[in-house]
């Protein structure tokens, strides 16, 4: 199949960048989405252009490394998918398609479609974490922890942080990734010690980091390529509310 | 800065204090419009009990100022939340397809600025009698001052319109705000919302039918 792409090129992070149109051709339905840029690239290559920057990794789905605004819609038209997971059949031939790179005020343009996602890494330095010390691994049964809050705190602990809420979110919120930590953690014996500094920790960077905050637009649970649910932040309010009844030292 | 600056000072916390001064405002709304639809048995029955809450004396004032204090610090907290989000992403997409957003959802702002200037005209109007679209006004006669608004156009038109805003914004707020305080139980469909629009739409279907009423001439 044949593709008209709108792409952002944007040489470094204080160059200015415009949409770019360039043809994909021969571009085939298995293809990832990911590879048919790769082709793109290629194309580039051997044309003496600079090829397009975008981030990348483990390509299945479970690092978080790649981003893009694929027709308006983070990580693209599939549901519960990052975009390397995403291919080619899902779109048709003739198809105009837009890539752009996640747009945050915290997240820098470094290059073309990749992003400096490192505010994120800063919110889970905050308080992303336990310090009850774990030693070595224990028997598995040894802590009991109920059903229902293991399948929760499994279930937000999905998050692979590629930042597809923030893209998606109309005031480019982190809410629900930084929300999905607290609750992974809060839900668990091991993070307890923490639970309300961690929440008003985690916040107060997230905004630190210039992200938005949060309208309920529900766009971050629509996008998330692990489905994580906007539950999360109710339970984030909760915690952060709770902290700040408790007089909580952050 | 205090635990009471460093709350608000949070974006989390201004959205607690729009979700609690919104449910507040929702409360009043349910009694306002239940009252309202007196209008329906006559002139006698809406005009004593305007009279009974006037007669509440101090109970009347200490709902108002309760009510006035939730509408200030819900639009201050409005006002300062929209500037960070604006400023949170000074360079928008080229393209943009909104997947769950709703029309209430994202009319939130320009909603709640029409909501605004609506409350603002509507206390000048039937509380204070400053407004008087149809030249006469009686703080005892509720019942007459809305026949007789009600039966020029363009100020029956403003409440309608008025009345869609209302209905979009608690469509909208009363299923988020829960979930501002953090109060909301867990859902498998958290977009399932039948309770705010149950709520949105009996407001809403409660409030408009007066003007119409009126202007149609089923109220006369
Ligand atoms: C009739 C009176 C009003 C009622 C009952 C009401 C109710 C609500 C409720 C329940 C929410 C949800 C809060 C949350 O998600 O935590 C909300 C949100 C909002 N309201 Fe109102 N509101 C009223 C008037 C106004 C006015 C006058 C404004 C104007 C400037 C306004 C602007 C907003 C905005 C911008 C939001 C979204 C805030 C955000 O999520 O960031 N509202 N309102
Ligand atoms: S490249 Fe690792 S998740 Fe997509």
């Amino acid at each position: 199949m044949n593709l008209t792409l709108h792409v952002w090129r944007q040489a470094g992070p204080d160059a200015p960048g415009k949409m770019v149109i360039y043809e994909a051709t021969g571009v085939s339905p298995e293809m990832s989405f990911l590879e048919m840029l790769d082709v793109v690239n290629e194309g580039l290559t051997e044309r003496g252009e600079v090829p397009i920057a975008f981030d990348h990794d483990c390509r299945e789905g479970i690092c978080g490394s790649c981003s893009l605004m694929i027709n308006g819609v983070a990580h693209g038209p599939m549901r519960g998918t990052a975009t390397c997971q995403l291919h080619m059949r899902s779109f048709k031939d003739g198809d105009t398609i837009y890539i752009e790179p996640w747009r945050a005020r915290a997240f820098r343009v470094i290059k073309d479609l990749a992003v400096d996602r490192s505010p994120l890494d800063r919110i889970i330095q905050a308080g992303g974490f336990i310090t009850a010390p774990t030693g070595s691994a224990q028997d598995a049964n040894n802590i009991l922890v109920a059903k229902e809050s293991v399948d929760d705190a499994m279930d937000a602990a999905a998050c692979i942080g590629c930042g597809a809420c923030v893209a998606a979110c109309p005031n480019a919120s982190a809410s629900l990734f930084t929300a999905a930590k607290i609750t992974h953690l809060g839900l668990l014996p091991q993070g307890q010690s923490e639970r309300y500094r961690r929440a008003l920790k985690m916040v107060q960077q997230m905004e630190l980091e210039e992200f938005g905050s949060c309208t309920l637009h529900g766009e971050c649970q629509e996008a998330c390529p692990k489905e994580i649910s906007i539950d999360t932040i109710t339970r984030m309010n909760r915690d952060f509310l709770r902290a700040s009844l408790l007089g909580t030292r952050p | 800065m205090g635990r009471l600056g460093s709350f608000y000072g949070s974006m989390v916390g201004k959205k607690v204090v729009m979700g609690v001064t919104g449910l507040i405002g929702i409360a009043y709304l349910i009694l306002h419009v239940l009252g309202n639809l007196l209008v329906f048995r006559g002139p006698t029955a809406i005009n004593s009990y305007a009279h009974f809450l006037k007669s509440t004396g101090e109970l009347l004032w200490t709902v108002r100022i309760i009510l006035i204090v939730a509408v200030i610090l819900h639009v201050v907290a409005a006002v300062q939340l929209t500037q960070q989000n604006r400023a949170a992403r000074p360079i928008g997409y080229t393209r943009r397809e909104p997947q769950v957003a709703t029309i209430a959802s994202r009319t939130m702002r320009w909603g709640g600025a029409l909501l605004l200037i609506f409350i603002i005209f509507h206390i000048l109007h039937f509380t204070t009698g400053t407004i008087r679209p149809a030249g006469v006004f009686s703080s005892e006669d509720v019942y007459a001052n809305m026949v007789t608004s009600f039966r020029i156009w363009w100020v029956a038109l403003f409440y309608v319109i008025a009345m869609v805003a209302l209905g979009l914004h608690l469509f909208h707020g009363a299923w988020s705000s829960v979930r501002s305080i953090g109060v909301s139980p867990k859902s498998p469909q958290p977009f399932h919302r039948t309770v705010s629009l149950l709520l949105a739409v009996l407001v809403w279907a409660g409030f408009t039918s007066i003007p119409v009423a009126v202007f149609v001439g089923l109220v006369r």
